[in-house]
């Protein structure tokens, strides 16, 4: 995973000449510490702080409410301590699936200004989008049937760095 | 979550710490430049008030609009009421036109039971009679969390009209439900028999309610619900129950004083406290959307399974 994040700290650096218009937002749970590990990446590389937010999408969720029982998603805080317009945003998350999430995202980011670019980065992309979105950087793409589930582990948040495919 | 918020009673001490740590994410959305998320599109929310009110019927509408709920106010003065219609009439009507939640404040106590049973919309109480008014005790409680970043073990002493204050009810409900130790002062003539039974310190020396206490809880002197002389004077209550500087000195260093308004300045507060550095009372205005939009985001999911 570290060799995956510092690979794609490097190809972020290499497209994206003037560093200070860059900006990191983790979308939350998981892409929080992956963006925060980014910034840290980037800034052993070349000294430079890298802002970093957080965004929580719930929200913006297109599956809210279609069912009668059960509890909402919980919603989370989104910190965004920096004026997005005119920066090239990162955008971070843990697994790229349907895509759905990263449509809600795109849609909850743009309500903060207006960026130049946004990127999306994703540490696994598993495949079975559902919307037209693509990644930017991909840590790795694993080839999963549509049952099985891909669960990533973090340090920060789980005790230990890993990535699980969960068969159903 | 329950299909309804009627009062406390309805929530968990679980379901209460999920709607404070919402309203913690709903707050940032009221600091964006574009103060609004799409969550509630398409759903069509009613506010029916049978009492005049300023705040809470406009927090409700800000949080409504922020979550892009459709709203509709219904100003009881310009309705079919006045024309003889009975509540439960009125709730069937506007319950034919489907909406999904309606906003009940209502001047008799347990109007909101009444809609809950024969109506399909959620029904959120923003204060019944004398009864409860949960939402103002949910932003109470958020309040006085960010300031102590605790409620157990706080002492909160409530001071004031406590016969005629639904605000009393539910906040005592909720606060001792997270263990905080709840005193109440007030006149006897305006103290409910029975108080004590619902678990609170009940003193009718002021002084001895504030001292040592962490939050001061101020309640309006509710006039228009007094038949009766209930108090000599306003001026005999200011002097004997009233919020002045010398009795906020008897709390704690960092008390925090809080009212839900409309506040009487002079007759249960002195402006100089209502205006002063202990005061967060329009914080907790302003918490109160987030509280709100907390709540109807969380009643806008589907039912508890049991």
């Amino acid at each position: 995973m570290s060799r995956s994040l510092a690979r794609i700290a490097h190809e972020i650096l290499e497209r994206n000449r003037g560093i200070e218009e860059l900006a990191l937002v983790g979308i939350r749970t998981r892409g929080v510490p992956l963006a925060k590990r980014l910034a840290q990446i980037i800034k052993d590389i070349n000294h430079h702080d890298v802002p970093t937010g957080m965004l929580d999408i719930t929200l913006y969720r297109d599956d809210l409410m279609r069912t009668a029982v059960g509890a909402q998603p919980v919603v989370r805080r989104t910190e965004i301590p920096f004026s997005i317009d005119d920066r090239r945003i990162l955008l971070v998350d843990d697994v790229l699936y349907t895509g759905r999430t990263i449509r809600a995202a795109l849609d909850a980011l743009i309500e903060f200004g207006r960026p130049k670019a946004i990127q999306l980065v994703v540490l696994v992309d598993r495949g079975h989008r559902e919307l037209p979105i693509k990644a930017d950087y991909v840590g790795k793409n694993l080839p999963t049937a549509l049952a099985q589930s891909v669960q990533v582990h973090l340090a920060e948040i789980d005790g230990r760095d890993e990535v699980e495919i969960l068969e159903p | 979550m329950k299909k309804d918020l009627l009062g406390i009673d309805d929530l968990t001490t679980g379901d209460i710490h999920l709607i404070l740590d919402t309203a913690e994410a709903m707050r940032e959305i009221g600091r964006r430049p574009i103060k609004k998320v799409p969550t509630l599109r398409g759903k069509t929310i009613v506010n029916l008030f049978y009492e005049p009110s300023t705040r809470t019927r406009t927090s409700f509408e800000i949080a409504e609009k922020r979550l892009s709920a459709d709203t509709l106010n219904i100003a009881i003065a310009t309705s079919s009421v006045v024309k003889g219609e009975t509540l439960a009439d009125t709730a069937m009507n506007i319950e034919a036109m489907a909406p999904d939640m309606i906003v009940l404040r209502h001047a008799s106590s347990g109007a909101g039971h009444l809609l809950s049973r024969i109506c399909r919309s959620r029904i959120i109480n923003a204060g019944d009679g004398m009864h409860e008014h949960p939402t103002q005790a949910l932003l109470d409680a958020f309040t006085i969390r960010e300031h102590k970043k605790r409620i157990e073990g706080l002492k909160v002493t409530i001071v004031g009209d406590l016969l005629h204050s639904r605000v009393l009810r539910s906040n005592v409900l909720l606060l001792t439900k997270l263990g905080a130790e709840v005193w109440v002062s007030g006149p006897p003539t305006l103290v409910p028999a029975g108080i004590a039974r619902l678990g609170v310190r009940v003193s009718p020396a002021i002084d001895e309610a504030v001292a040592g206490a962490d939050v001061i809880m101020m309640l309006r002197i509710q006039q228009e619900r007094m038949q009766g002389a209930f108090i000599p004077s306003l001026r005999e209550y200011f002097t004997t129950f009233g919020m002045t500087q010398t009795r906020v000195a008897r709390a704690k260093p960092d008390v925090i004083i809080m009212h839900p308004g409309p506040m009487n300045r002079g007759v249960e507060i002195a402006s100089d406290v209502a205006d002063g550095p202990y005061s967060v009372i329009l914080e907790q205005v302003a918490n109160g959307v987030a509280v709100r939009m907390a709540v109807l985001y969380l009643l806008a999911g589907g039912v508890d399974v049991d």
